[in-house]
């Protein structure tokens, strides 16, 4: 610094707003960056989103601005007492006369910031029931039509749609272009949900580092999840990583891809399982029909179905020797018959003329009149002499 | 559900009817008539079930927004 006489020096007095400058000046070119570290006090979320607060430490103190621009990027809310790193420049406010840290990057000490508000808004919101069990929607089983949000760079996208090529390709995807940051997947919920037209959503992301899937962590996500009419499945990451959304969703995936292999069956099992049901199906009809037909068969040869049989054969053997029996009797009396029949026609034989004729007796006729007695013939009367032959004409002598 | 849902059952309705047909097959409780009936549509169900699996190519659509606000689909290709 120049010198300057002490008559000048009073001469010259500065105004207040010129030494407030030259300060200005001095300190913002001395301190255009610097990290400070110190416990938040005095911390004011004011209305307009500037945050104002006073860093301090055992010794001493500095206010400290954040400006909503920047206060708009934290991952987590300052509060009193929180140990922090700040970033930023020292400026001077002339109207006040004093100087203070503006702030461009907060980070709390000890714990990772976004490990910090992630725990935060965990508790916050399992505190109002967002994870509420009650409230998750079933998954369905065999959706026909999934959704599936993801960033445009589409790794996640081409992961989970080969899985489902592979498993159930039978499924429509019906995907929303583009989205990184918060406010876009919550504009995509809302825009498939409007949509209506999918079962289920997978709100997918390859893995990264935690401030990579931030998104997955914000507030407004979770609430955007909560609020969905459509199941949604949280894919977000790597196996290790849980994000907000995993607890709010309906559904978590370790991965985009395991989201793909929950959400649908694998369609060669599924194959299987219809070849075993016609199998089985084949089999259950096969077995009733031959207990049927076993019963049946028990029927037709049980004593109580048998036995009209047995009694119509029984039948039929008495009619058959019945029949014999009237064959016999009938034969037996035609010879009776025959037999009485020979005896009278012998009887009958024997009383014929003829044969009397035969044995030498012969018959005497006078004018065809039977002559019976010898005083009925005279001397010359003509008479006929019938023998067993023939006949004679004579005339009697005396 | 709609309009084209309604003519052909859900792949999961099917299924769903497949396996209770399978059941009362299996508990064998029922009528010969009914096991035969039963059987008849419990084989279709599982060849349409079949049929629909056998689907060969995934079909994505990419979510568009209409100029009336409505939301409809466009067919994506492979990228």
């Amino acid at each position: 610094m120049e010198q300057l006489p002490l008559i000048a020096e009073e001469k010259k007095a500065l105004t207040v707003s010129e030494i407030t400058r030259q300060i200005k000046l001095s300190l913002e070119q001395r301190f255009p960056r610097v990290w400070v570290q110190g416990e938040i006090s005095n911390f004011k979320h004011h209305t307009s989103g500037h945050l104002y607060f006073t860093l301090k430490d055992e010794g001493a103190q500095i206010s400290a601005v954040m400006w909503r621009s920047r206060a708009e990027a934290l991952l987590f809310l300052p509060e009193a007492g929180m140990k922090v790193i700040a970033r930023g420049s020292i400026t001077v406010y002339p109207p006040r006369g004093n100087y203070q840290l503006d702030v461009d990057q907060l980070t709390p000490v000890g714990i990772g910031e976004l490990q910090l508000a992630f725990e935060r808004l965990k508790r916050k919101l399992a505190a109002e029931g967002l994870f509420d069990e009650d409230h998750k929607k079933p998954i369905p089983e065999f959706p026909e039509s999934i959704g599936i949000i993801t960033s445009q760079s589409g790794a996640a996208l081409q992961d989970m749609r080969s899985v489902l090529a592979r498993r159930f390709p039978a499924v429509e995807v019906v995907r929303v272009q583009g989205v990184g940051a918060a406010e876009e997947i919550v504009q995509a919920i809302a825009e498939i949900n409007r949509y209506g037209k999918v079962d289920v959503i997978i709100l997918g992301r390859g893995g990264g580092s935690l401030e990579d899937l931030w998104a997955f962590n914000e507030e407004i996500v979770a609430r955007a999840i909560y609020a969905s009419r459509i199941p949604i499945i949280s894919a977000v990451g790597h196996e290790i990583d849980f994000s907000i959304s995993d607890f709010v969703a309906d559904l978590r995936a370790p991965t985009p891809s395991a989201a793909a292999e929950l959400v649908v069956h694998d369609r060669a099992e599924l194959l299987e399982l219809l070849r075993n049901y016609c199998y089985t199906m084949r089999g259950s009809l096969e077995e009733k029909l031959s207990t049927l037909r076993d019963r049946v068969q028990g029927l037709l040869s049980s004593y109580s179905f048998n036995r009209p049989k047995d009694l119509l054969r029984e039948s039929a053997q008495r009619v058959d020797e019945l029949e014999r029996s009237l064959t016999l009797k009938f034969s037996h009396l035609v010879q009776l018959l025959h037999q009485s029949q020979l005896t009278l026609q012998h009887r009958l034989e024997a009383l014929n003329p003829k044969n009397v004729l035969r044995r030498g007796y012969a018959l005497v006729r006078k004018e065809g009149d039977l002559i019976t007695s010898a005083r009925s013939l005279g001397e010359g009367d003509d008479a006929t002499i019938q023998f067993h032959d023939g006949t004679v004409e004579t005339k009697v002598q005396s | 559900m709609s309009p084209g849902k309604s003519r052909k059952e859900s792949f999961e309705a099917s299924l769903k009817r497949l396996e209770a047909i399978v059941e009362s097959l299996e508990q064998g409780t029922v009528s010969l008539d009914e096991a035969t009936e039963l059987y008849e549509e419990g084989i279709l169900l599982a060849k349409e079930c079949a049929e629909k699996l056998k689907v060969a190519e995934l079909k994505v659509k990419k979510l568009t927004k209409a100029i009336d606000g409505q939301f409809e689909t466009e067919g994506l290709k492979e990228e």
